[in-house]
């Protein structure tokens, strides 16, 4: 029963995207104040209708209602209840719910928090969010129903596949997805500005934060996803360049690109419409990257179970709700104003070359990923595109955008001075670069790219620094204390300080990582040693334990330093009786300087096992980067302008003194 | 009898104490192996097709890292390597791409879009220097009474 | 008019894109075509899978169009166009000889006991250096050789009815002709 009503809840929630979509934005257009209020009761009911027909899913997952084909496919009695509701979007069907849900609540959202924006404006916004969600609406009934029936329903199902069974799917998948889903606000705001034609610094203030806080769900999202990867996949990497790894990347790109543009259309009026092209190029490249997983254009070890009806489905919304915006985008953004006047040297010129970076950047990924596609459509050969090219397009991409960000926050709005920009510059140039050479000599390895990549991270660390002791100066005229001084510093910029200064960590931890890492495989027998970088592992045996779903060969592994005991570690095998397959745990150390890392290969004869140890110098700091990152985004995001509380005291207190 | 199984049980242990020590390596020639993961890690594995042959557990990958292992005994290098997989499994088994006609566009591209990146930005500043004053927004003075300027 | 014709270039540029999508969807990313096809067989010298004493050589087969087809006894899809392979060695339209891949004696002669022995013979490759020097990925694998000893075609995955009528048969009539 609950399934069909979780169905029907659907079909509900389409009658409500329907109007949705149609009556706030016509009622925009012809200055009906009763349509235009329906937008936010119907964004917030069809939000209810989609949360109920997710929580009936969840129900059937956890009651074990194998007469539904998609719990049969992807979970099993034995499947610990958490591991029941993560299978929830363990396949296709069910993750475009989570899709669906996250993209009406990100409406509700709006919805909630936006009494500020004017009727025709939050009317037109919820609209096109609107006829997002009749496109999903109309992809999950017609083609990937997860709540279809079996009628021969099987005693047990087919279990979740033993990759998945792990606290990072629980996570991974909501995040990234509120991240993707996310951008569709910036895109639904950047298309109701196209058609209102209220594209201002306004608008740009108003788009900002929701911009930023997608942002920060991507970030977490993606780190996750290759934290994920790296102790969970057994083989020590933690990027691949996948096809499905870059169609998260891309986004991001994008995103990152768009906070800075919106910094300058906010601030100063300028680049309207680049800014609210990058909107739109943002969600598509979301959108994009759902049908590349789905429709089976890509190998990837990600791809959800594929159908060529239903990539031809999204293929198909993919071209209207892209092409619709991009036209009318090609339509009306001629005609949107110039915004304030700036020189060739100013902070504006130097975030449009950061912009013009990151979209080269964005464009290298996208034509690596999708250029074995080019060829074999032309018949021009297979050919695959794999880390090796990215890896080396990638990079120098991104040194010239580092630069950039160190020189940035110095320059001043509308006109700056090369000349005393360097100078001010210059014994941060220095420092870094001699602190990168410093670091390469002590450990050994002075090679260029490892070297320069330290040099790139100190280079930020330094320019901040820089910038951080111009605003704790004494100003002169009234005496002020290092603290107040540090309180004056708009949270905004903060924000951007801690985000660069993870940036920085992101990057040290990768060179550390990539330039200092040592693996060796060796046979082990019960009391044999290997020693890798000062510390020695010490092969215990291996013994057979039981699992909730799987039998497990543990092995125990003590690790030493110096003679002193650093931990003890217990990779495992895992055998999974229903699916057959066999799952390698690794064991890892985390510490704030280096991972040590060891997993288990075939076990030989009389009790030797095959084992590899890694140690990882730094690898924690690519994810703490990341994770900084993330907290500056927030940090920005609340700033006090976009605070409705603040501004509305703010008004008040205009008010008691007017 | 005694003192023989007495001695004989001291060898014994002797030699265990012996030979729990430093792991041997899982290859019989590191140096060798490290060359042949550095190769393999940028060739596909055609199974899986998702992972490099050096780190694909599939037969043929197994297999085809023998076979590298062998070609390296004989002294052969990393070029002869990479056309003998090429000529039996064709450009899709390299991950990195060769460089030809067909993939010119894949390797000068980026940098292709970075010159029209900054090409284009050239020439709507140019654009911009030219238009007429009234066609901009005027400044906040909020924002440049702020010697920060944030 | 310059003007406004720079702001369709996204448009632009999202169609072709969409275009190659959906080409795309009719192509497969998996399959791997063969840089064999046009070039001579690897040359290789096997013992017959039922008599280790007798050793077949690529060159035994100079001058005749002949089949190779790569199968295992623990190859599971072999099984399923192991009938159709049996059907079609009847018809006689051409030499089938079997590339035993990467198995055992016992498993290999039981096998083809079990469900049929459409070959000519079948050639022992217990290690798998000549599937490889094939270019062999994905068992099963089925390759057309013609009178000069040069591969024409290869096709992998089992056969299907389809597959035969629509590719191995003009062919066969091509190299025959």
């Amino acid at each position: 029963m609950i399934p069909e009503i979780g169905h029907f809840a659907l079909w509900l929630a389409l009658g409500v995207a329907l109007m949705l979509s149609v009556i706030p934005i016509m009622g925009a257009a012809r200055g009906r104040g009763d349509w235009m209020a329906i937008a936010r009761p119907a964004a917030t009911l069809q939000f209810v209708l989609v949360a109920f027909a997710f929580g009936c899913l969840v129900a059937a997952f956890v009651g074990n209602d194998f007469s539904v084909l998609y719990v049969a496919t992807n979970s099993n009695t034995s499947l610990p209840t958490h591991y029941r509701v993560a299978a929830v979007w363990g396949g296709h069907e069910g993750s475009m719910l989570l899709w669906l849900l996250m993209l009406t609540g990100w409406a509700f959202a709006v919805a909630r928090f936006s009494r500020h924006l004017p009727a025709p404006v939050l009317a037109r916004i919820l609209s096109v969010m609107g006829w997002l969600s009749v496109g999903f609406l109309l992809f999950l009934l017609l083609t990937s129903n997860p709540f279809d029936r079996l009628a021969n329903p099987p005693l047990d199902g087919r279990d979740l596949n033993p990759l998945l069974q792990d606290p990072g799917m629980v996570f991974h998948p909501p995040m990234l997805y509120m991240g993707y889903v996310g951008l569709s606000v910036a895109f639904s705001f950047a298309v109701a500005a196209l058609i209102g034609g209220n594209l201002d610094t306004t608008w740009a203030r108003w788009t900002r934060p929701w911009t930023t806080v997608a942002w920060i769900f991507l970030t977490i999202g993606i780190a996750m996803g290759s934290g994920w990867a790296y102790y969970e996949l057994g083989w020590g990497g933690w990027w691949f360049w996948d096809p499905v790894e870059n169609a998260s990347f891309m986004p991001w790109l994008v995103a990152t690109a768009l906070i800075h543009s919106l910094a300058v259309t906010e601030k100063r009026g300028s680049f309207k419409s680049w800014t609210v092209l990058l909107a739109i190029l943002a969600f598509s490249l979301s959108l994009l990257g759902t049908f590349l997983v789905r429709s089976g254009v890509l190998s990837s070890v990600h791809a959800f179970a594929t159908d060529p009806k239903r990539g031809l489905f999204i293929l198909g919304f993919l071209v209207l709700v892209i092409g619709a915006s991009l036209a009318l985008y090609a339509w009306r953004a001629p005609s949107v104003g110039l915004g304030a006047r700036f020189e060739w040297v100013s902070r504006e010129t130097f975030l449009l070359a950061n912009n013009v970076l990151l979209m080269a950047a964005c464009g290298a990924v996208l034509l690596g990923t999708l250029y074995p596609l080019l060829l074999d459509a032309l018949g021009m050969g297979k050919i695959s595109v794999g880390p090796p090219y990215f890896d080396t397009v990638f990079v120098p991409l991104m040194a010239p955008l580092i630069f950039l960000i160190g020189v940035g926050p110095l320059a001043r709005w509308k006109q700056a001075e090369l000349p005393q920009l360097a100078r001010r510059l210059r014994w941060a140039f220095g420092a870094a670069i001699v602190a990168a050479l410093l670091v390469s000599w002590l450990r050994g390895h002075l090679g260029i790219v490892s070297t320069l990549g330290l040099a790139m991270a100190f280079w930020i660390v330094a320019a901040l620094a820089t910038d951080l002791a111009d605003r704790l100066r004494p100003n002169g005229i009234v005496k002020t204390s290092v603290l107040h001084r540090a309180r004056q510093i708009p949270r905004a910029m903060v924000g951007m300080m801690v985000a660069h200064l993870g940036l920085a960590v992101f990057i040290f931890g990768v060179t550390m990582v990539k330039s200092g890492e040592v693996e060796r495989d060796v046979k082990m027998a019960v009391g044999d040693t290997t020693e890798v970088l000062g510390y020695t592992f010490t092969f215990r045996g291996v013994q057979s334990l039981p699992g909730p779903n799987y039998r497990a060969a543990q092995g125990t592994i003590a690790v030493t330093r110096d003679g002193k005991p650093v931990t003890t570690l217990h990779p495992e095998k895992r055998n999974f009786p229903v699916t057959g397959a066999v799952m390698t745990e690794a064991a890892i150390d985390a510490g704030f300087t280096r991972d040590l890392y060891v997993s288990l290969g075939e076990p030989l004869d009389g009790g030797t096992w095959i084992v590899r140890v890694y140690v990882k110098p730094f690898i924690d700091w690519i994810w703490g980067g990341c994770l900084m990152m993330a907290f500056g985004g927030f940090l920005a995001a609340t700033d006090r302008r976009y605070r409705a509380k603040v501004r509305q005291t703010q008004a008040a207190d205009a008010k008691v003194v007017a | 009898m005694h003192k023989f199984l007495l001695v004989l049980l001291a060898v014994c242990c002797l030699a265990r104490a012996a030979l729990a020590n430093e792991a041997a390596p899982l290859a019989a020639d590191p140096v060798l192996e490290a060359r042949m993961t550095r190769i393999t890690a940028e060739l596909r594995c055609l199974v899986c097709q998702n992972q490099t042959i050096a780190d694909s557990n599939a037969d043929l990958a197994v297999d085809l890292r023998r076979q590298v292992r062998e070609m390296l005994r004989k002294g052969d290098d990393d070029a002869k390597i990479i056309q003998y997989m090429t000529d039996r499994y064709g450009d899709f088994v390299l991950y990195r791409p060769p460089v030809k006609a067909t993939t010119m566009l894949l390797w000068f591209g980026p940098a292709l879009m970075l010159l029209f990146g900054f090409g284009a930005l050239a020439v709507v500043m140019r654009r911009r220097a030219r238009a007429a004053a009234n066609q901009f927004e005027p400044d906040d003075p909020a924002l440049f009474a702020d010697p920060h300027q944030s | 008019m310059m003007k406004s014709l720079r702001y369709i270039l996204p448009l632009l540029a999202f169609l072709v894109l969409a275009g190659f999508l959906a080409r795309g969807l009719n192509l497969d990313p998996r399959e791997v075509p063969s840089p064999l096809i046009g070039k001579p067989a690897p040359s290789f010298a096997l013992t017959r899978l039922d008599d280790p004493a007798t050793t077949f050589k690529r060159d035994d087969m100079l001058g005749k169009v002949w089949m190779l087809n790569v199968w295992a006894s623990w190859c599971v899809a072999c099984r399923e166009e192991h009938p159709l392979l049996v059907e079609f060695s009847k018809r006689g339209l051409v030499p089938l000889y079997g590339l035993n891949y990467k198995d055992k004696r016992p498993d290999g002669q039981g096998w083809l006991a079990r469900f049929g022995n459409p070959y000519n013979a079948s050639l022992f490759d217990d290690d798998g250096r000549v599937g490889i020097d094939f270019g062999v990925y994905g068992v099963p694998e089925t390759f057309l050789i013609d009178k000069q000893g040069v591969i024409r075609l290869k096709h992998i995955g089992p056969l299907t009815p389809d597959v035969i009528r629509e590719r191995i048969e003009p062919m066969l009539k091509k190299l025959n002709a």
